[in-house]
């Protein structure tokens, strides 16, 4: 190390420091970029002490604050909760025709109830609830087992068919094609077909009646509008759940196909279910 | 065969050389602007009284809107996404009309500068108004030009602590009130006055407080005209705006020059000689720290106080005032022309005035005619085109409007009668803050009805409902059809809505969807 050497070119003294006659030249940082070099490091040890920070083997410091982003999921959920809570209170002390005449419970509850329809419902309805072959569609005005407030929520809190429940709604179908004729079928499936619609074998009309009086009208009733007791379907409007005409409607005879719902108050829970159905009744058809 | 003879060598030096490379950074030199009088700083207290008078008082004038809306009469209240400014309300989708203002605004602005010059600059820019402020507490606690001066270069004393201290905290008290100021725009003022003191303000306040705080000390105490000569865009644009009509603060050398600190000497020398007797009034009043007597340049706010400075001075020596004045680039350079004998000569001032003294009749004077010419005109016409464009928009805006979302899954429904329904999500929007009863009625879809969902409304093709005030209210319709009316798979109708009192009406062109087969 020579006296201080300045480099001719810049006119900037050189550290001292050479490499195959080439020098460093010495310009040190300006004074505020070092002071807040400083004060970073200060600071990171300030944050990283009082955050979690420190990765450790197997989990991480925990930080003096006691910080945590879980912590803070769950305060954020909790105080989301509580906001809520009074229309959760007001949902489970009433029933679901009360709230109904409630309108910022009800709001409050189709709001909930199509986000619970969301997860839970639209697999086998569909996501607006329209349905498809076999599934009803929620929004028209046929009910099969009622669409009054109460009555969708009975449906859904004990299911259809569903046999772990108890108290579920429960009506079964016989295969006819065990019972009657194939020609029987037939006749039947022209008349029930002729109560909505034209057939192709006006003959069989006649006929058919005789048989449905003798075999049907016990469920589907004399005038053939269905039977709310046992779900048994009204055969005379424009909704057929397995399809119209009389081919769908001699299959179904010969061999019926009935649909299972689970019953969701275990799963989902007494205020859920009532949200659901204010949400179902909701969507137009309610009565 | 190369000829090294052509080779010439060229005398030219590089503008950064190596040897002679100097720092790009300039340090601020301190100006001290002297205190200055006349008729352009009374105009100037006064535009500043106006000015921060609007605001700092705006946000507490009251307007009686009725019940179901603030009584403020400027407000933006951003919870509930209105703007309400005395007997206008503006809704978020109507936010186009502060567009529109900002683009008069814009236009104005070109107008009053190829007019009058940077008269924003000068006058009413916040910058400069606020700096003003400033300078009224700097000289107010430490003295005029030069007692600031010699303060300045001082040791620290006691004395000086306590001047520096107590000007710093004023100001630092002036950019609170600021900060303060602004935030009774968004809010009710007396409710957040109070809790602004009880420390039970939201905390938005308090940080843009303090945020407008640390901005009104910095630019207007520390930065001042620094702001104006590098920040600021608006000297490099408005510079654009000028032309040699436009007025601005002109020193008129061709009265001035040759300047002459010992003028009775020089002239009984037989030398002619100018007005200016170069005793930097002019200098010492700049707020920019600029000297006028350089020609226009980008640094020059034109607050024109620099004429008062002149003026004064002019007064005590018996000359006619406007040695440094108003004027156009035009009537400069004529006068010029007068002076030079034709730009033959330098400046010989006695060329502009009789034998008797008085200036000659040729010399050209600003002309209020001036200011109107083409370019003017079409601003003018352009800002009034657009503000009446606004104005009329404005008179006649719907305070009662209608949207209509059609529900699309399921696209319609098949009833048990087998007519079909659709759905509608139908948004009322009662923009003004009374409760009205609005009828809703459906126009064409002839045998439909409808019925509204949640509600005893029986079916039909109209209802009547009541909207709260200053609120959008959304309904669930759902409109029937029957099937043996239907004959298109997509039908068109209309939803009208209309408030029977004042028979404000409003229409939505909606879509009917059926299935295929049904026909």
């Amino acid at each position: 190390m020579s006296d201080e050497h300045i480099d001719e070119v810049s006119g900037v003294s050189t550290t001292g420091h050479e490499w195959d006659g080439i020098r460093e030249l010495n310009n040190p940082l300006p004074r505020w970029w070092v002071i807040t070099f400083y004060v970073t490091i200060a600071w990171a040890l300030v944050y990283t002490t009082a955050y979690p920070a420190w990765p450790m083997l197997t989990s991480a410091t925990k930080g003096m604050l006691g910080y945590s982003s879980r912590k803070d999921v769950k305060n954020d959920l909790a105080a989301a909760e509580a906001a809520k809570g009074k229309y959760v209170a007001a949902i489970q002390a009433k029933s679901v025709s009360e709230i109904l005449t409630d309108d910022a419970l009800r709001e409050f509850a189709v709001a909930a109830g199509a986000a619970a329809f969301k997860v839970n419902c639209t697999q086998c309805h569909g996501s607006g609830a329209q349905g498809s072959k076999g599934f009803p569609n929620l929004n028209d005005d046929d009910w099969l087992w009622g669409g009054s407030p109460d009555q969708i929520k009975q449906t859904i809190t004990h299911g259809l068919r569903f046999a772990s429940d108890p108290d579920t709604r429960l009506s079964e179908m016989p295969a006819f094609g065990d019972i009657i004729t194939a020609d029987q079928i037939a006749q039947v499936s022209a008349y029930v077909a002729s109560l909505s619609g034209k057939v192709r074998d006006a003959s069989l009309i006649q006929p058919g009646a005789k048989v449905f009086a003798e075999n049907c009208v016990a469920c589907h009733g004399d005038n053939a509008k269905g039977n709310r007791e046992f779900g048994a379907p009204d055969l005379t409007d424009a909704i057929w759940l397995y399809g119209s005409g009389e081919t769908a409607i001699a299959a179904q005879v010969r061999a019926p196909k009935q649909g299972v719902m689970p019953a969701w108050v275990g799963r989902l829970g007494e205020i859920k279910v009532k949200e659901l159905a204010v949400y179902v009744h909701s969507l137009g058809g309610g009565e | 065969m190369r000829d090294k003879t052509q080779l010439t060598r060229l005398e030219t030096e590089t503008v950064n050389a190596a040897k002679t490379r100097k720092p790009l950074y300039a340090a601020r030199q301190k100006i001290f602007p002297k205190r200055a009088s006349g008729n352009f700083r009374r105009f100037k207290w006064l535009v500043m009284t106006i000015t921060l008078g609007i605001y700092y008082l705006t946000a507490w004038l009251h307007w009686d809107r009725g019940p179901f809306a603030p009584d403020q009469a400027v407000l933006l209240d951003l919870t509930n996404r209105r703007f309400y400014f005395f007997f206008i309300e503006i809704w978020p989708q109507e936010f186009f009309y502060v567009a529109g203002l900002l683009v008069m605004a814009g236009v104005g602005l070109f107008l009053i500068t190829s007019a009058v010059g940077r008269a924003w600059c000068g006058y009413a820019c916040p910058q400069t108004v606020w700096v003003d402020l400033f300078l009224v507490v700097e000289r107010a606690i430490e003295g005029d030009r030069n007692a600031r001066m010699k303060l300045d270069a001082g040791p620290w004393t006691a004395r000086k602590l306590m001047l520096r201290v107590s000007k710093h905290a004023i100001w630092l008290v002036i950019g609170a009130a600021t900060g303060g100021a602004w935030i009774f725009y968004f809010a009710d003022a007396p409710t957040l006055v109070g809790e602004l003191f009880t420390g039970t303000a939201a905390p938005v306040a308090y940080i843009t407080i303090a945020v407008l705080t640390a901005t009104t000390y910095t630019f207007g105490g520390l930065m001042r005209e620094q702001v104006c000569t590098y920040m600021c865009p608006w000297p490099r644009i408005q510079a654009a705006m000028l032309d040699e009509n436009s007025l601005t603060v002109t020193y008129n050398d061709w009265r001035g020059e040759p300047r002459s600190r010992h003028a009775k000497k020089v002239q009984a020398s037989g030398q002619s000689v100018g007005d200016c007797v170069d005793c930097n009034a002019c200098v010492a009043v700049c707020p920019m720290g600029i000297d006028i007597r350089d020609g226009q340049q980008l640094e020059c706010i034109t607050c024109a106080l620099c004429i008062d400075a002149c003026d004064g001075v002019m007064d005590k020596l018996g000359k006619e005032r406007g040695l440094i004045s108003y004027a156009t680039l035009s009537d400069y350079n004529a006068n010029m022309m007068l002076a030079t004998a034709g730009g033959s000569s330098s400046i010989n001032p006695s060329l502009v005035r009789t034998a008797v003294g008085t200036f000659s009749d040729q010399v050209a004077h600003f002309h209020i005619r001036k200011i109107f010419r083409p370019r003017t005109y079409v601003y003018m016409g352009l800002w009034s085109l657009i503000g009446l464009g606004l104005l009329y928009s404005l008179l006649t805006r719907d305070r009662l409007e209608l949207n209509v979302l059609h529900d699309r899954n399921p696209q319609f429904v098949t009833l048990s009668d087998g007519s079909i329904r659709n759905g509608y999500s139908v948004k009322l929007l009662n923009m003004i803050p009374e409760l009205r009863t609005i009828v809703v009625t459906m126009q064409g879809l002839e045998g439909a009805d409808m019925v509204v969902d949640g509600d005893d409304i029986p079916a039909g093709r109209s209802f009547a409902i009541p909207v709260e005030p200053d609120r959008l209210k959304t309904l669930k319709v759902f409109v029937r059809q029957p099937a043996d009316q239907i004959h298109a798979p997509a039908q068109t109708f209309k939803f009208r809505v209309e408030d029977k009192a004042n028979f404000e009406s409003n229409e939505y062109a909606a879509t009917f969807n059926a299935p295929e087969a049904a026909k």
